[in-house]
């Protein structure tokens, strides 16, 4: 057993791990605040993404110098590439959090009509990005293929949500003219946390490719939802 | 058809059985790695490809190896033609006592030739065939003790080029030499082999990937593992290849 590497592999997967908790937290705290509109909450938001953006920098170096001091192959490179990836997609959705305070500050503290957040399914759209977001981490702290399969399916609803929010949005301020500013920038809010489902699922791509070697990148949606079921079939049988 | 054929090869020194039924195929002008930790039986395969262990006492073979399709063990088979075909490159550099044109030359005269202008001319061919030319050109008359170790690698390649043999085997061809010594005999194995079917034992895993387009992984006499290279050192089939390939051996 070389211990060095092993040492090596333990510390970049804690960090990502990290990176994963930070950006999860992020996700949480910003979609706490938008039915009231909480202007501390965002701000608290806004100033930690300076954490993630430093989080991915020193991630980024430290695969790197793992990639050039210890020369991996095998599963060890796929671990290292797969992290590289995996340090982008969080990254970018810590971004997606970044957006979607500023949408907050903007609100100038004006709560968001409960009636309307009911018939958008706000509620469902981040219950479920905060749950794939739990989903995928779990699947590489314990390197579960079942469940980082599991996350197509679970995208597969995002995706609805926020397909049926542009006609919630456009009957809302249709109801309420002097609204139809903030019904867009609301419908940039669905379309940052449906992105953020799409970053979820290359998670659990690049998880899949690290410990299976299989690329699922670019593969149809048909393959994906068939792994999605071969997955729940596992977990039936377990 | 395959250059090289291995089918249900057997080796014994006395009752140490060595290698235990191999089977591998080797196509024209592939670069071949073996890899596998000391004591495996990678060199004692790669000493079956030109008879190396015949002239160890008390050996078996059993299994048949053929090369172009002949079956190398024939009764039928010339040594030293054999040998001629497959050129052997060592770990060491071990150069002749002689001129640096004397060490390429000699091949050819012990094969019987006497014209010097094509002896001339296949010097300098497989000199510049290793690389080595624009480095020796002005000093073909000196010692081959004269080169660097690197140098004197080049040298026996090209000696072992000069015969025109169609295989080359080389048994940890860089382990004594330096980085750049070492790049450029590396360099020069994927320049050669447009012409010849090369197999490398090495111990150096990124050397496997740089010059293999195959690599087999050998472990306690057993072939556990042959395939594309960047397949063995992407994704390999087998747990013991990769335990081996990212140093959790054993």
């Amino acid at each position: 057993m070389v211990k060095f590497v092993d040492e090596e592999l333990v510390k970049i997967r804690k960090e990502i791990l990290d990176m994963w908790t930070l950006v999860y937290d992020q996700m949480r705290n910003v979609c706490e605040a938008i039915p009231t509109s909480e202007k501390e909450k965002a701000w608290d938001v806004l100033i930690r993404e300076k954490r993630v953006n430093a989080s991915e920098l020193k991630l980024d170096c430290d695969v790197e110098d793992f990639l050039v001091l210890y020369n991996p192959v095998a599963i060890d490179l796929r671990f290292a590439l797969a992290m590289l990836k995996i340090n982008t997609d969080l990254e970018r959705i810590g971004d997606f959090a970044e957006n979607i305070a500023r949408f907050i500050i903007k609100q100038d503290g004006k709560h968001i009509d409960p009636e309307l957040l009911k018939r958008i399914r706000l509620q469902e759209m981040v219950d479920g990005v905060l749950d794939m977001l739990v989903t995928s981490r779990l699947a590489l702290e314990k390197e579960d293929i079942s469940m980082a399969n599991s996350l197509f399916e679970k995208d597969n609803l995002l995706d609805e949500i926020n397909a049926a929010a542009t006609d919630v949005l456009a009957e809302y301020a249709k109801e309420h003219p002097d609204k139809v500013a903030f019904c867009i920038d609301f419908k940039g809010v669905f379309l940052r946390l449906e992105r953020t489902g799409d970053h979820i699922t290359n998670l659990a791509e690049e998880i899949v490719f690290y410990i299976d070697a299989e690329v699922l990148k670019h593969s149809s949606d048909k393959t994906k939802m068939q792994m999605a079921i071969a997955s729940r079939m596992k977990e039936g049988q377990n | 058809m395959s250059k090289i054929e291995a089918q249900h090869v057997d080796f014994h020194y006395g009752s140490f059985h060595a290698l235990k039924d191999i089977n591998m195929s080797i196509k024209e002008h592939e670069v071949v790695a073996f890899i596998g930790p000391s004591g495996c039986g990678k060199s004692t395969f790669l000493r079956l490809f030109n008879r190396m262990n015949d002239l160890i006492p008390d050996t078996r073979l059993d299994g048949q190896i053929t090369i172009d399709g002949q079956n190398i063990y024939d009764r039928s088979v010339n040594v030293d033609e054999l040998r001629k075909n497959v050129g052997m490159v060592f770990q060491r550099p071990n150069p002749f006592p002689k001129s640096i044109y004397e060490n390429v030359a000699y091949g050819l005269r012990v094969n019987g030739i006497k014209d010097e202008a094509f002896i001339a001319e296949m010097v300098e061919e497989s000199l510049r065939g290793a690389a080595l030319w624009d480095e020796v050109k002005d000093k073909l008359k000196k010692s081959a003790y004269a080169l660097s170790g690197g140098q004197q690698q080049r040298l026996c390649i090209a000696r072992a080029m000069a015969v025109s043999p169609s295989v080359l085997l080389m048994d940890e061809p860089a382990s004594a030499l330096d980085p750049i010594s070492t790049a450029k005999v590396e360099e020069l194995i994927h320049e050669i082999k447009k012409d010849y079917t090369i197999i490398i034992v090495t111990h150096n895993m990124q050397q496997a990937t740089r010059v293999s387009d195959k690599t087999a992984f050998f472990y306690l006499g057993q072939l556990i593992e042959y395939d594309n290279t960047n397949k063995i050192f992407t994704n390999p089939s087998k747990e013991e290849t990769q335990n081996y390939i990212t140093g959790r051996f054993g």
